[in-house]
């Protein structure tokens, strides 16, 4: 890894200004991904602002919603009874026990890996991401592959889940890296049905023909006979396009049993 | 370079420190406290697993101006006047070690479940332990003496 300056902010405002006046900085939550990335000189900052005391981990329950701040760790969502179950198996499920100890919700969803769990979860529950700047739908946070709506110098500060009526989600873990070969996330809520599909694209994303199907009828049985075409989907040592495309309809049906 | 400080089985320390350093790297290099390895250096084997705060984090993908102010234990932290921690302890009892280059990282992520599971089962210690690699593929034996060490040795 090349060497860095390395800050601790002690707010978002902090950082963003700690950011601003860098050369090239990046903002760090709890580096499960970021340090790996630095490691293999993917990234080369000139400057890391850590958010770790920038006072931004806590659950707030707000009745109709949960609001879960950008550092809170994995294994803080997954012991939190203010968190729906749903979202608690997310986070539980999430990497080992160390890297829930120290990887947060905050970095997952900045660094939009196409294969991590939390995208799902967001997408899947209509989740809001609030900024320094703003307030984001999940729907128009995600892009593509890394990508995110953040600009330059924007820091994610929380992510605001609205209560579903039924949720859950089911992935098929690699087994050597508990990364999502897919995910699938499935809630029925007052706005109606939201299915959201991981480790399957470039990105997590919407499955509106899950969703019609499971709208009119919400069971599993309703994804029979559905198939996802195989073009685009991801293919690797792993899994072939069309391993994955079945394993949507599969996680589909197993996340629809467990919400019940 | 900067100056970082923490404490260290229980006793204060700082060092200069670039801010690339690892927390492993402060450890063994800086502190020459070598129990705590580095194995994949990638994040998923475990060798370097140490309590931060209490915690379990593995100490390689952690930089040490991370653990500024933190109260870190690593495996030499364990023992008190010659005596066993009781999971080491265990883990001698039931051969739960063969070429032992996991072991330290075993013991603190151990340590760590049982602290969050008191009474764990035996798939709640395989699952608990996944961020655990030993090459030797001796498991069979480390989850029988992590039962030994939560059922009170």
């Amino acid at each position: 890894m090349y060497d860095f300056n390395f800050h601790s902010a002690s707010s978002v405002d902090d950082a963003a200004s700690k950011l601003a006046a860098a050369k090239d900085g990046t903002v760090m939550a709890g580096g499960q991904t970021l340090i790996p990335v630095l490691k293999q000189r993917l990234a080369s900052p000139s400057d890391v602002v850590s958010l770790a005391g920038a006072g931004l981990s806590g659950i707030t329950n707000n009745g109709d919603s949960v609001t879960i701040g950008a550092t809170t760790t994995h294994a803080a969502v997954a012991a939190s009874g203010d968190v729906p179950a749903a979202l608690r198996s997310v986070a539980e499920g999430i990497g080992d026990a160390q890297v829930r100890n120290r990887g947060t919700i905050g970095g997952s969803i900045a660094n939009n890996d196409p294969a991590a769990d939390y995208p799902a979860a967001l997408l899947g529950l209509g989740a809001t991401v609030t900024t320094n700047q703003r307030d984001i739908a999940a729907d128009d946070f995600f892009i593509g592959l890394f990508e995110t709506a953040l600009n330059d110098g924007e820091i994610v500060k929380s992510v605001t889940f609205p209560n579903a009526t039924k949720a859950a989600y089911a992935k098929f873990p690699n087994p050597a890296s508990r990364y999502a070969m897919v995910g699938v996330f499935v809630a029925q809520a007052a706005d109606g049905v939201r299915v959201a599909v991981t480790g399957a694209t470039d990105c997590a994303h919407r499955g509106p023909r899950l969703e019609a199907a499971l709208s009119a009828n919400w069971s599993a049985s309703a994804l029979d006979g559905i198939t996802i075409p195989p073009e685009n989907l991801n293919s690797d040592i792993h899994g072939s396009a069309e391993y994955r495309a079945n394993l949507v309809i599969v996680m589909a049906k197993r996340a629809v049993e467990a919400a019940g | 370079m900067a100056t970082v400080s923490m404490t260290v089985n229980g006793q204060a320390v700082s060092g200069d420190v670039e801010g690339r350093t690892l927390l492993v790297q402060f450890l063994r290099e800086n502190l020459n406290l070598t129990g705590t390895h580095v194995g994949c250096d990638t994040s998923q084997c475990g060798a370097c697993v140490v309590h931060v705060n209490g915690d379990s984090m593995k100490s390689c993908t952690m930089l040490a101006l991370e653990a500024e102010g933190a109260d870190v234990t690593t495996i030499e932290g364990l023992a008190k006047g010659g005596e066993l921690h009781p999971m080491q302890q265990a883990f001698k009892d039931n051969h739960g070690l063969q070429c032992g280059f996991c072991t330290p990282g075993m013991v603190m992520s151990a340590i760590d479940l049982v602290a969050k599971n008191p009474n764990p089962d035996e798939a709640t210690i395989r699952e608990q332990l996944e961020g655990n690699i030993c090459r030797c593929t001796g498991y069979h034996n480390i989850v029988k003496a992590v039962q030994q060490a939560a059922q009170g040795g």
